[in-house]
């Protein structure tokens, strides 16, 4: 019972981190209907402009209110260089063929690679660190930091329903996202909210640098395997909970990284991936558009 | 037109030719590196170039071998394979390297090896101790133990009694990386010794190297309750790991090999008394050693870690085989060198007294040491088998 509940938490731990960039990935689509590549690259930058800021004003072991500080920084830079972007990359090729687009934004995520690289050299960084304590309930070991990292990146999540759903801002990237056209005609200024949700994507995918680099305690170099790796499973998770969803991407985030966990856990470690993902494909055969998405037929 | 361009590029590459063709033998002694200055093992790549290089400027201020100055040529393979095969071919083809130093993780010298090997051109390893390394063929080389002597001195010391010095453990748990030749080779030797002696493997779990997540592996491991834990991986996976194992609860103490080298500065709390079996301690009172530590320390501003003393050893045992060797052309001088390498004798290195055997391994002690706040202390030294 122990180990199922300490696989379990481990799930929601690492599953939501995968729900807030699958959340950038989701939003994107939704509006722009094209797979930002970029976005598991803002992700490792949001990790080491955390890691830059915490050098920069020497706190290598934070408190909770620091940790805050860290965190705003961080989505505030990562919320800039996604707006420059989608100002520089993106929306000079909005009324181009979506395949441009999305050759760009390969483009953009290289040179993003290569560029921290080159800022930031290629060696492990030794990240900040917060707390090294645990807590016990009931046999289960918890590491406090990963309590405090999941706490943050499901207030972010409802943060996020919150401006999705209740606000003046959150109902025209509704609307652009069900048409930009008609939207436009309706008197929503389409592009300045196509670049809000450019903003707010990439200001969730720097918090979850952040709450990747508290938790792990080192991050690897920007063009490393392991940021691809993060953010090639945030994007399964986005199509597994139905691409455009914001629910949806949370529901698969946590959805993924709890069977990556379990199969880890009781079947074995070196076909994590490979199970988790099998797993994956039968949920997408038995509902194509995900678990909450819908099935929208897309006349020719 | 077409025509044109194919004679344009022709030319470009035929002219790139001339520029990096083969020169004659001049009066400098290449010798080109290998290594991984940047990437998760930057920091064994980075001390090993400090200790050849501080190696080659003494050679150069006492006037070279034989009145040839050494030139270092030295290229960075990111810890990644597929970069070794170019850095390994450039130093051989385009910069005429007379020997090759590379790399400290086997895998890795394993690649490059299989390249020099191909080319005739002999290759020291500094600190690859998977005994596949040698096994490539006959013009590889490397100046430290090999693992299965490493994976006894661990099981040894677990083993030993308290009042002998060792940890009186029985009941011992392996985390192995199953990415790198040098983890399952170590975890595998480990193993062996450790039955022999009368102890017991409780658990075996892997990981691949650069995974983030242990704690499956981790709470596994925990269910069996060993009183130690093996894990014959590289330094910044273990610092996680270790930081992992804590976290769940894990207070069985951590063992390793020389993988962990400079783990002691990353690992924090969760490292503390934790032991690993190394190439040697800088607090060992050998004149040798202290007159490297002290030199290294004035120029690095830092006590030299295993890496850099077996680095500056490669040098040196390469200048006394040089030295040893008949010169010639090119190919003829590499054979001579590799013949050099092979007859090497009681050669008195920072990091003991070496002899090659019949497999081109060096035979030697070794010594666990102990991590102790951010620096490490000599807890055993035990002597070859």
């Amino acid at each position: 019972m122990a180990d199922f509940l300490t696989f379990l938490f481990k799930g929601i731990s690492v599953g939501s981190l995968y729900a807030l960039i699958a959340l950038g990935y989701t939003m994107v689509y939704g509006i722009l209907q094209f797979i930002n590549f970029a976005h598991s690259d803002v992700f490792a930058l949001g990790a080491f402009f955390s890691w830059r800021f915490a050098v920069a004003y020497h706190l290598m072991h934070p408190t909770p209110i620091q940790a805050a500080g860290l965190l705003l920084l961080s989505m505030a830079a990562c919320a800039l260089t996604g707006l420059l972007i989608e100002w520089l990359a993106y929306r000079p090729l909005r009324q181009a063929p979506r395949l441009n687009v999305l050759i760009t934004a390969i483009g953009v995520s290289l040179f993003l690679e290569n560029a921290g690289q080159l800022v930031w050299g290629k060696s492990v960084v030794q990240f900040p660190t917060m707390t090294e304590h645990s807590i016990v309930l009931g046999g289960v070991h918890i590491r406090l930091v990963e309590v405090v990292a999941v706490g943050a990146a499901f207030a972010l999540m409802l943060g996020l329903q919150w401006l999705v759903y209740r606000t003046k801002i959150g109902r025209g990237m509704r609307a652009v996202s069900v048409d930009h056209n008609i939207a436009g005609l309706m008197g929503v200024p389409v592009d300045q909210i196509i670049s809000l949700t450019f903003v707010i994507g990439s200001a969730l995918a720097g918090a979850g640098g952040l709450l990747v680099g508290l938790t792990y305690g080192q991050i690897k170099q920007p063009a490393d395997a392991s940021w691809i790796i993060y953010g090639l499973k945030a994007f399964v998770a986005a199509v597994i909970g139905g691409i455009g969803n914001l629910p949806g991407a949370m529901l698969g985030g946590l959805l993924l990284g709890i069977a990556e966990q379990f199969v880890a856990g009781y079947v074995s470690t070196t076909f994590r991936d490979a199970i988790a993902f099998a797993l994956l494909i039968v949920i997408l055969l038995v509902r194509p558009s995900g678990i909450l998405g819908k099935n929208v037929v897309e006349k020719v | 037109m077409r025509n044109l361009f194919l004679s344009a590029l022709v030319a470009t590459f035929a002219c790139a030719g001339c520029k990096h063709g083969p020169k004659a033998p001049s009066n400098v002694i290449v010798v080109g590196e290998y290594g991984s200055l940047t990437g998760s093992e930057a920091t064994f790549g980075q001390s090993t170039h400090n200790g050849l290089s501080m190696a080659v400027a003494e050679i150069n201020g006492a006037g070279g071998i034989k009145g040839k100055k050494v030139q270092l040529v030295n290229y960075d393979d990111q810890g990644k394979t597929s970069e070794v095969g170019t850095a390994v071919t450039r130093l051989i083809a385009e910069d005429n390297a007379l020997a090759v130093i590379g790399e400290v993780a086997s895998s890795l010298s394993i690649a490059g090896g299989q390249i020099c090997q191909q080319q005739g051109v002999p290759m020291i390893s500094p600190s690859s101790t998977n005994p596949k390394v040698t096994e490539t063929g006959d013009y590889i080389f490397r100046v430290c133990f090999i693992d299965p002597f490493q994976g006894y001195v661990m099981a040894r010391f677990a083993t030993n009694p308290k009042d002998k010095g060792g940890l009186g453990l029985k009941r011992v748990a392996i985390l192995v990386d199953q990415r790198q030749a040098y983890s399952q080779g170590l975890a595998q030797y480990f193993a062996e010794a450790l039955k022999k002696l009368g102890g017991q493997v409780v658990a075996t779990e892997s990981y691949q190297g650069g995974d983030q997540d242990f704690s499956a592996q981790l709470t596994r491991i925990r269910d069996v309750k060993p009183e130690a834990i093996y894990l014959p991986g590289y330094y910044t996976d273990v610092a996680n790991i270790a930081k992992q194992a804590r976290g769940l609860g894990l207070t069985a103490p951590l063992l390793g090999g020389d993988g962990w080298e400079s783990v002691q500065e990353i690992g924090g709390a969760a490292v503390q008394g934790a032991y690993f079996s190394n190439h040697y301690s800088a607090d060992e009172k050998r004149p040798e050693v202290q007159h490297f530590v002290d030199r290294y320390t004035k120029q690095f501003g830092k006590s030299p870690d295993s890496m850099a003393a077996l680095g500056y050893d490669a040098m040196m045992l390469l200048k006394n085989a040089i030295e040893r060797a008949h010169e010639g052309p090119l190919p003829a001088w590499r054979t001579s060198v590799r013949d050099a390498l092979a007859q090497t004798k009681d050669f008195q290195g920072v990091t003991g007294k070496i002899s090659m055997d019949k497999d081109r391994n060096a035979t030697k002690p070794a010594v666990v040491l102990e991590i102790v706040d951010k620096h490490t202390v000599t807890a055993a030294t035990i002597p070859p088998q």
